[in-house]
């Protein structure tokens, strides 16, 4: 069977551009690794922010249930859980792998909608057991019911680490400190401020010296650093602790569109190499399409706008919807994702987005 | 079960789950039927399912997603099973894995 | 420094620690007026994020309209009744309702509190100031819990009036499990 579309991903990004694209007539074939769609969402318990008229106010796993009820209602949407992305194929098609086994499907165009992983930190007992990623402690958490440990170490302030402190709290296991490596907390002040209410100390200008234990965590040592982010000898202190979350930020998973040939740039402001892509989130590669995470690091709430944005330029890209009709839709679209990008926190991102633009421009000029 | 399972949470429900028994390296242990082996071991207090390649260091789970291969271990005698995402049954056979595990075909 | 706040740096630490400081608790206190009138909102957001909840939770129309995602929220002050719908809806658990006019020794201050167990009314609580320091202690006057379980429970405690500007964070004196640092 031959799809509209490939939407490999069932996050924020896949699940909102499936069901754009299918609402407008596009035939979707939605991929996910999980059984469970909703990518992170599953079990991201803070509500969001953002306007009341999306999602405002509701929990992460609210909406990855609302978004989930939809995709699955839609009759346009053919669901691949529990099923991998193994490659892409030059001739359109994909490899998966499914638990009935090894096929391919093809489709005419293809939403990658892949996601993010975790960035490591380089210290000493980096890759002790206990050491784990600040969203695989959130998955193990809140999706399968398992507290980490009893004592934790969180290593960065930005949104996940300030998030996933307080979960943990809500799950009763102990978080000693945040640390992080500027002077400035990296997340919004009211996830700082809700964590520092309940006594957990935030330390910038630290970072985490070492890991000590033999077969897993059995502590940690933290130290002040420098400017150049330099540990300085004789500010140590060591934590009884025995788990070390790595909030430290996030990388684009761009496996796929690597191997697909889609040109790919290094922006540090979206977390490293990410696709070149226009207004219509589609990549120098014609019919390949990008949102979420895998198109530049930033959060759900834009991530479901990019992915209704791409949902919607395959639907004219494939005519299904008159070229007028889109246009005025995906500039209402754009119009909202830059008034969430406006606010001043989002300058890293903006200053991300204008290179990638910049890009695009001085290639169409040419 | 240990004290590592949530059995209260003021936002999560967590469903009451079929409990099964599996094998960690010989030793009969119990886990929830469907949960990923890696959550199983880890509300049991296994951290360390893996040893390197060259240095055989430990190694744990790390980003629960299937991504990292930090997590591989021997499922029902088969080698490089990604224990954050396989799911346990009943009877499984779970041992840690060094290096890259036993090979298949006797070679 | 001491303050009407408690103990709190003067200015400068929201970004370099998470705790707010004095300059900026100031800039959110309502007026005396109304808060000689009854029950006020406090809405302690202090950064230009794009969020917009607590104007749509208010019945009021206290909160003005936002004319850009990211705006501040402004208060009516007017028409706050602090009926502490807003407290449970602000996705980032930044807003309280304070009444110093309770009863000559105490005043009534709402909380969202997400923890398990929660209080029950009449329950001694302890309470902590933004920095999670113990400051006192209040009884609990009630608990407004939402339809499920994923609404934002909104605890309202009796306070020494002192505290009312104080105490942002309540816990119980048998705590199990993720004790305080």
């Amino acid at each position: 069977m031959e799809y509209d579309l490939i939407v490999v991903g069932g996050g924020p990004a896949g699940l909102s551009g499936a069901l754009k694209a299918a609402q407008n007539g596009v035939r979707v074939a939605l991929i996910d690794r999980q059984e469970q769609l909703g990518g992170q969402l599953v079990k991201q318990t803070h509500k969001f922010f953002g306007w009341s008229q999306r999602y405002a106010g509701v929990r992460g796993i609210e909406i990855g249930r609302r978004l989930r009820d939809a995709v699955c209602a839609e009759p346009r949407i053919t669901v691949f859980a529990g099923t991998e992305a193994l490659g892409y194929y030059p001739d359109n098609s994909l490899l998966i792998e499914s638990p009935s086994g090894v096929s391919r499907i093809t489709a005419k165009t293809f939403l990658f909608a892949t996601g993010a992983q975790e960035r490591m930190l380089l210290f000493r007992g980096n890759d002790l057991p206990g050491v784990y990623g600040a969203g695989a402690v959130q998955t193990l958490m809140n999706v399968y019911g398992v507290r980490p440990g009893r004592s934790v170490l969180m290593v960065g302030s930005g949104n996940i680490g300030l998030i996933v402190s307080y979960q943990l709290r809500q799950a009763g296991v102990t978080v000693r400190a945040i640390v992080e490596a500027l002077p400035q907390v990296g997340g919004y002040a009211v996830h700082a401020s809700k964590v520092r209410r309940l006594g957990i100390p935030i330390l910038t200008r630290h970072s985490i010296k070492e890991a000590h234990g033999t077969e897993c965590v059995e502590g940690a040592t933290i130290w002040e650093v420098d400017d150049k982010f330099r540990g300085i000898p004789g500010t140590e202190k060591d934590l009884d602790v025995d788990v070390i979350c790595l909030a430290t930020g996030l990388t684009p998973l761009g496996d796929l569109l690597w191997q697909a040939g889609v040109s790919m740039t290094y922006v540090p402001e979206l977390g490293g190499f990410v696709p070149i892509y226009d207004e219509n989130m589609e990549t120098e590669r014609p019919g390949i399409f990008v949102a979420g995470d895998a198109a530049g690091i930033e959060e759900a709430s834009t991530a479901m706008l990019c992915g209704e944005i791409a949902g919607l330029s395959v639907a004219a890209k494939i005519g299904k919807i008159p070229r007028q009709r889109f246009e005025e839709e995906r500039n209402a679209l754009a119009q909202e994702l830059s008034a969430l990008r406006s606010g001043p926190l989002s300058n890293k991102v903006r200053t991300g987005y204008e290179r990638i633009r910049a890009l695009v421009q001085g290639r169409r000029g040419r | 079960m240990t004290g590592l399972r949530i059995e209260e949470h003021p936002i999560l429900d967590f469903p009451k789950r079929k409990k099964v028994k599996f094998f960690f390296e010989g030793r009969e242990m119990e886990g929830y039927e469907g949960e990923p082996i890696a959550a199983a071991l880890h509300a049991a207090g296994v951290k360390v399912l893996h040893h390197s390649l060259k240095l055989a260091r430990p190694r744990g789970f790390f980003c629960a997603i299937g991504n990292c291969s930090s997590c591989l271990m021997i499922v029902d005698g088969v080698p490089n099973v990604r224990a954050c995402t396989e799911r346990l049954r009943e009877g499984m056979s779970v041992e840690r894995q060094v290096g890259r595990g036993p090979s298949l075909t006797g070679r | 420094m001491k303050s009407f706040y408690g103990d709190l740096p003067e200015k400068g630490s929201l970004l370099s620690s998470g705790i707010p400081s004095v300059e900026d608790l100031d800039g959110v206190l309502p007026p005396a007026d109304a808060r000689k009138k009854g029950p006020v909102a406090v809405l302690e957001c202090f950064q230009e994020i794009p969020c917009d909840p607590c104007g749509y939770a208010c019945k009021f129309g206290a909160i003005k309209e936002f004319s850009d995602v990211n705006d501040l929220p402004v208060i009516d002050w007017t028409k706050c009744t602090g009926c502490g719908q807003c407290v449970a809806a602000c996705p980032g658990l930044a807003i309280f309702v304070v009444d110093e006019t309770y009863s000559p020794e105490e005043c009534l201050i709402a909380m969202p509190h997400e923890f398990l167990p929660l209080p029950e009314r009449d329950q001694v609580v302890l309470l902590y100031d933004r920095e999670g320091r113990h400051v006192g202690e209040g009884t609990v006057h009630r608990v407004v819990r939402g339809k499920d379980k994923i609404a934002t429970p909104v605890v309202w405690v009796r306070a020494p009036k002192a505290l009312g500007y104080v105490a942002r964070a309540l816990g119980l004196p048998e705590r199990e499990g993720g004790s305080r640092n």
